[in-house]
């Protein structure tokens, strides 16, 4: 594996207007690495996301692809190179089949000409083949409604269909949010999965727990700027906390909820109480 | 048609079939149908019954079919309303007042329905207003250029036109005195929406703007091509049942297209489509379509009083809906339980 970053920023900045979002950010990464980006709610996550994605062109600064620059066209373009994103809720269709939701955009078909029918078989096939291979056994049919799937199924769905259509770079935006704690757990194996294949993977999150389970590098970004920059094992989780928070004021209260609960029978403080 | 569509479902087991979405539909379609047989009598059963109920389908159904496939991209089009006249009206202007050949009457006419579509389709995706207001607004805008046009052409709010035998048979005739022509054009248009909607994967394309706009952008859908391409084809079946209907009449009205809004709605809706886009399916919208021509029709067959028709159709809106989202909870349990 060579030691080019798959995708790298540097010093880019984003505004919208007058606004700027995002200050001088610079970030790589490299095949098989797992890149964390913590940030609190308005930090510019999602506008940086947009802009690895080419939702977004950059205001100032360069995108590099393996190394040489490039300027997006737009999200399609980004895609053709490689570089995949799986939002929040995954970018699925709850009313639309598992093997139809696997080949959104990119649809098998067979017959000739403007005759171009959908090949639902192979769709669900292969669909069917790639989810189990990314460890979800519990999806046999690809006729099935993504309603019907766990949240962190369809997460994982998600990320099969970008690993089978040739990513390089994965960004998840979020995927472990809005779930339980095993789903949560399910996630974090396929994004181990996803790095073991030589993926670079992009992970966002404002779960610490999460991030460093399967996190190689972790950045944080403070309304817009990059705050902190650090390799695996270099911070704990209590420091990386107190960043994303911006402030010393997070260990605080979590010590003292905690504090609270040995006392309590592992019960929360009420707010009203004191 | 009753036949085809439960010969389809018969091939599947019972869980396919309840994971379809028409299912709801051909349940109401049955119902129906029945109901107004067993009061309609054997009038109702023959000919003079198909055809009465089919004619109003074929007319109905050629709008239907588009505007539900915007519905399922989560899109509204209530412009059909007044493209209906303003088609026929300019067909009339251009082969009737001005003498032009039937061809060119044609092509103006369904060039205003594509027209309408095409900006409808421009300032929904251009702008943030819903379509719905959109296509008021556009609605009442076409009313009046087309109430401009009459008057400023002919002095009157109707224009008369006697097309050549072979438009007229092609397009404004009754097949054994009875049954319209459009029929056969209807069956035609379902045969290539079903295409488009079902085989084709521009079908699935359609789900999933209706189903996450956002998330189909991000799958390098062309959502704006698609979202006006599909206004323009509901412009364009309203623009061709308004000549069909200048065929079969022989005079285009100013007015008189108003009904097609809510019907054409109404048909969709009963034929298991979601208000809110992201399911739905032709076979349904046929069958909504059918349901909606055998109530409308069949009142005047079981001699009831009209105004029970209206009351039919409002309680079969609510219990489509209803029953619909009953069918599609059950789609996706049956999914999950299946383990």
């Amino acid at each position: 594996m060579s030691d080019t970053p798959v995708i790298e920023l540097r010093n880019v900045d984003k505004s919208f207007g007058p606004i700027d979002v995002l200050h001088e950010i610079s970030l790589k990464v490299k095949a098989g690495e797992v890149l964390c980006l913590l940030g609190d709610n308005g930090a510019g996550k999602s506008t940086l996301i947009k802009t690895l994605a080419g939702v977004h062109a950059p205001t100032r600064g360069e995108v590099l692809v393996d190394g040489e620059p490039v300027k997006f066209s737009g999200p399609k373009d980004a895609q053709n190179r490689g570089i995949a994103t799986v939002h929040q809720f995954g970018g699925t269709y709850p009313l639309m089949s598992v093997g139809r939701n696997f080949f959104m955009g990119e649809e098998p078909t067979k017959g000739f000409g403007p005759f171009k029918v959908f090949d639902r078989k192979t769709a669900n096939k292969i669909a069917v083949e790639e989810v189990q291979k990314m460890g979800i056994t519990r999806i046999t049919d690809g006729d099935r409604l993504v309603g019907g799937l766990s949240g962190g199924e369809r997460q994982s769905l998600a990320i099969a269909r970008a690993v089978y259509f040739g990513a390089r770079v994965l960004i998840l935006d979020e995927p472990t949010a809005a779930l339980g704690v095993k789903q949560a757990a399910h996630v974090l194996r396929i994004v181990n999965e996803a790095k073991k294949r030589g993926l670079a993977v992009i992970f966002i999150t404002h779960q610490v727990m999460h991030a460093m389970t399967v996190g190689d590098h972790f950045a944080v970004l403070i309304r817009g700027a990059i705050a902190a920059d650090f390799r695996k094992g270099e911070k704990s989780r209590e420091e990386i906390t107190d960043l994303m928070a911006g402030g010393q004021n997070m260990a605080d209260l979590e010590a003292s909820i905690e504090g609270y609960m040995e006392t309590h029978d592992g019960h929360p403080p009420k707010v009203s109480a004191d | 048609m009753t036949t085809q569509s439960s010969e389809q479902a018969s091939g599947f087991s019972l869980g396919s079939l309840i994971r379809r979405p028409e299912t709801g539909s051909l349940i109401g379609f049955i119902v129906v149908y029945v109901f107004f047989a067993i009061l309609g009598g054997a009038v109702f059963l023959g000919a003079p019954g198909w055809s009465s109920w089919l004619n109003i389908a074929a007319e109905v159904g050629i709008i239907a079919l588009p505007v539900g496939l915007l519905m399922i991209s989560g899109e509204f089009d209530m412009s059909v309303g007044s493209v209906v006249p303003a088609s026929s009206m300019m067909a009339a202007v251009l082969s009737g007042h001005y003498e032009l050949p039937a061809l060119v009457g044609i092509l103006g006419g369904l060039g205003v329905g594509l027209l309408v579509g095409f900006v409808n389709g421009l300032i929904v995706t251009r702008t943030t207003i819903p379509s719905l207001i959109a296509t008021i607004g556009m609605m009442f805008a076409v009313m009046g250029l087309t109430l401009g046009l009459a008057v400023l052409v002919k002095g009157s709010t109707s224009v008369s036109y006697v097309p050549d035998a072979t438009s007229k048979q092609l397009l404004g005739t009754f097949i054994g005195g009875m049954f319209n022509v459009s029929i056969f054009w209807w069956v035609g248009f379902v045969a290539i929406y079903f295409f488009v909607l079902h085989l084709s994967p521009l079908g699935s394309w359609i789900f999933a703007i209706g189903g996450d706009r956002e998330s189909a952008r991000n799958a390098g859908i062309p959502t704006n091509k698609l979202t006006i391409t599909l206004f323009m084809a509901s412009g364009f079946g309203a623009a061709f049942v308004g000549i069909a209907q200048v065929m079969t009449y022989q005079a285009a009205q100013v007015a008189g297209g108003q009904s097609f809004i809510f019907n054409s709605i109404m048909c969709v809706v009963i034929g298991g489509v979601l208000l809110t886009g992201g399911a739905g399916s032709v076979i349904g919208i046929l069958l909504g379509t059918m349901t909606f021509a055998v109530v409308n029709q069949g009142i005047f067959f079981a001699s009831l009083d009209p105004n029970v028709g209206s009351i039919i159709i409002g309680a079969l809106l609510l219990a489509a809906v209803l029953s619909n989202d009953t069918f599609r909870a059950l789609a996706m349990n049956y999914a999950t339980k299946k383990k």
